[in-house]
């Protein structure tokens, strides 16, 4: 029973028969035609004020769904406006399909008015993408692309469609799982471990006297959440979690370290640095985890598990590479570890080390210098109070800068899929849209969106779709009037010469915008406000709130590992420096 | 003919992709965005027309071009990547080349062409076009032979090669398909 049907019908029609219930977009001239049978699909589509919007909603969207997020816009620069959000969820692996307009087959490659080379341009930012030039080819194509999109390492993956291909009719046919792996005979990802490795990393873990376990994002990405704490417990050994893995372990558990790196606590760096096995479950030794690579946890024998091959060895050569599915993976070695205790192994006693952990955990915790009465509100105090007075399982999203690093610091992430933020790519702008995808991904969970006042100035006219599209989220503005981070780096490392990172502490007033955009706003300027302020805005549901925290500017993040150096030389609050040489 | 052993540093890699729009120039860009610079780069159709074979010769020592290698794996449209060792590999390329040569030299560029079993292309009063297909290295003497009499203007293909068959053609598949 074949029909036909135009090719924009096939697009809505596919998209519904892959499971899509939402897509983020902003029609225009050439995706046209896609936009008249979406008014008789089932299918929400949220109107975006910005396409860039669009994007980042769907990263949010993803991130705590776990299912891929779906933009779609039209061609020229409503393409160029996703290439930022298309390269965000390419660095940070979200699983993501966009849909670009492009003007007619004929007219490609004339110039033609709102012509752009979209798949050229975006390229180099997608797992994979594809110009359709028959529209018998979209349902195969769509198939292909949320095939592409979700498994092995997920990505964004982009469908350019021409005008006419969308207009012309096709005849119908949805193909099979096996007409689509048939049709990529160049993509089959491993999922398995290979058991020889699996054997090998278990004798690791067993003989390891210091071993860390150092969770990334992929652990997320796997689901296997559960499977890891069943390994921590079985081997008690300590976890630190990535930025793009905060909630993969529950943060109130006594094995957690919480965050290394750049900005992680003092414990969870030297735990990994002084460490003899480093038991990396889906993280990509980033640059901002490793320091200096040269230097970075020189004594520590490292197993390596990945799903993309091409990290193995990338930048640490592991001595146990294991490509495969991190939940897969860690369910084979937990039963090769079982298997080999039963067999009257012991583990190696591990007792030292968790104790010198414990002392470093009892030396070093997170700090800063409280305000005293009259002084300039502080940043960290604001999201403590935030974080104790917020709903549990309230998701969390964020910026980039000062104000992301004090969010994944100071918040317990006690469940996975609450943290949303932009990891790899740290792109400003990306807590608002980011926050607004979470909601209508999880609309029975609290969505706080932290931002900073610079990031927030990127995309806060998304907070008009949001009043209009009905998903009442909350931004706590940290409004320190700078561009904080930089600011932070011109303080320690430009000698404070202050170039450019002044903004405003008035103009715009962030107060009247909220309410401009048809939001609550509030401001909050003293340590007395703050609590009331936020269960405010945690009471208020039928539409979105804004509270502008007027924060201390010169509050830095602490601890920092300044960029290029060693993880050993780890850069303390000034209150904690005295106590250096407790981190041996 | 010498055929001196070619440049260690020279990896060729033989890539089998879907012979599809595009896949050229998402192969070329990775190299592109990776930094590595391409030697030489041939392509065209292979048995199966479904399929296309690209062979790379790259000037950059191993262990960078694991990463790269892999990275190129993980690219949708490639099928299967095989780095030849070009010691056990069959290695031929195609030159033309346009000589200016004065109608009483002509006779030494065609004693040059019989000698290294080249083709006459074509012969005007002032130039001769000649070409010559081989190993990489016979097209260098070649090459560096015409140099001396002038050469006007010069074309090669870039190599194309296929594991030798003799004893164990070693022909090393890389493992780990794309993800």
């Amino acid at each position: 029973m074949s029909q036909k049907i135009t090719g924009a019908q096939a697009l809505i029609r596919a998209l519904e028969l892959e499971g899509v219930d939402t897509i983020f977009g902003l029609p225009g001239g050439c995706i046209l035609p896609a936009y008249d049978p979406l008014l008789d699909s089932p299918i929400r589509h949220i109107r975006v004020r910005h396409d860039h919007g669009a994007g980042h909603m769907a990263e949010g969207y993803a991130h705590v769904t776990g299912r891929p997020g779906v933009a779609m816009v039209t061609s020229g620069p409503a393409a160029t406006n996703m290439v930022t959000p298309l390269c965000d969820a390419y660095m940070d692996s979200i699983p993501m399909v966009c849909i670009t307009g492009q003007v007619p087959t004929t007219a490609i490659g004339t110039d033609a008015f709102q012509e752009c080379d979209t798949v050229g341009i975006t390229r180099s930012v997608t797992k994979h993408n594809e110009l359709i030039m028959m529209a018998d080819d979209v349902p195969l194509m769509v198939r292909q692309a949320f095939h592409i999109a979700t498994t092995g390492r997920p990505g964004p993956v982009l469908l350019d469609l021409p005008k006419d291909v969308l207009q012309n009719s096709m005849t119908w046919h949805w193909p099979s799982d096996d007409e689509v792996l048939d049709s990529l005979p160049g993509y089959r990802p491993t999922q398995k471990g290979h058991p020889r490795m699996i054997k090998e990393a278990a004798r690791l873990i067993l003989e390891a006297r210091q071993p860390v376990l150092y969770v990334g994002g992929g652990v997320l990405k796997a689901r296997a959440a559960a499977a890891l704490r069943e390994l921590a417990e079985l081997i008690d050994t300590p976890v630190v979690t990535t930025l793009m893995a905060r909630g993969a372990f529950p943060d109130d558990h006594p094995l957690c370290l919480g965050m290394p790196g750049m900005h992680g606590n003092a414990t969870a760096i030297t735990a990994m640095q002084k460490s003899d096995l480093l038991i990396n479950l889906g993280a990509r030794f980033d640059d901002r985890i490793t320091g200096k690579v040269a230097t970075f946890a020189p004594d520590a024998k490292v197993i390596h598990v990945d799903i993309d091959p091409a990290e193995q060895g990338k930048v640490r050569r592991p001595d146990v590479p294991i490509v495969g599915d991190c939940r897969l993976v860690i369910e084979e070695i937990i039963k090769a570890i079982k298997d080999m205790l039963a067999a009257g192994e012991k583990q190696a006693d591990i007792a030292p080390w968790k104790s010198r952990v414990s002392g470093w955990r009892e030396q070093f915790p997170l700090h800063y210098s409280p305000s005293e009465p009259g002084d300039a509100l502080k940043p960290q105090y604001c999201l403590e109070q935030l974080r104790d007075n917020s709903p549990e399982g309230t998701i969390l999203c964020s910026g980039v800068g000062q104000h992301q690093m004090w969010s994944s610091q100071y918040w317990k992430f006690n469940e996975p899929y609450t943290w949303v933020n932009s990891g790899g790519l740290g792109t400003m702008g990306f807590s608002v849209p980011a926050a607004i995808g979470a909601k209508v991904g999880r609309p029975d969970r609290t969505v706080w969106a932290v931002d900073g006042d610079g990031c927030f100035q990127m995309t806060a006219q998304e907070l008009v779709t949001a009043s209009v599209e009905r998903i009442p989220v909350k931004v706590a503005v940290l409004n320190n009037s700078y561009l904080g981070m930089v600011r932070q780096w011109q303080e320690m490392f430009y000698e404070e010469r202050y170039s450019e990172v002044y903004l405003s502490p008035e103009l715009p007033d962030f107060v009247k915008w909220a309410e401009s955009m048809g939001c609550v706003g509030i401001r909050v300027e003293s340590p007395e406000e703050v609590q009331p302020a936020i269960e405010k805005a945690n009471s208020i549901d039928d539409r979105s709130v804004v509270v502008e925290f007027r924060v201390d500017a010169s509050e830095k993040v602490f601890p920092m590992v300044p960029a290029g150096f060693s993880n050993d030389d780890v850069l303390l609050h000034p209150d904690h420096s005295a106590k250096r040489e407790f981190l041996r | 003919m010498s055929t001196t052993p070619s440049q260690p540093a020279h990896h060729i890699l033989s890539v089998l992709v879907q012979n599809r729009p595009g896949v050229l120039a998402r192969v070329a860009g990775l190299f592109a965005r990776r930094g590595y610079n391409i030697f030489s780069l041939a392509v065209a159709p292979t048995e199966d027309p479904n399929q296309s074979r690209i062979t790379i010769v790259v000037d950059v020592e191993s262990a960078p071009l694991e990463q790269v290698v892999k990275q190129l794996f993980k690219l949708v449209d490639v099928v299967k990547i095989s780095e030849l060792d070009p010691r056990r590999s069959v290695e031929r390329e195609l030159l033309m080349a346009t000589v200016r040569v004065p109608a009483e030299e002509r006779g030494q560029v065609v004693e040059l062409v019989n000698i290294f079993e080249g083709k006459i292309l074509a012969v005007g009063f002032e130039a001769i076009t000649v070409s010559l297909e081989g190993s990489p290295d016979k097209l260098d003497d070649f090459e560096e032979l015409l140099r001396g009499y002038g050469i006007v203007e010069l074309q090669r293909t870039g190599r194309v090669a296929l594991p030798k068959l003799d004893k164990e053609a070693r022909l090393r598949a890389v493992k780990g398909k794309a993800s």
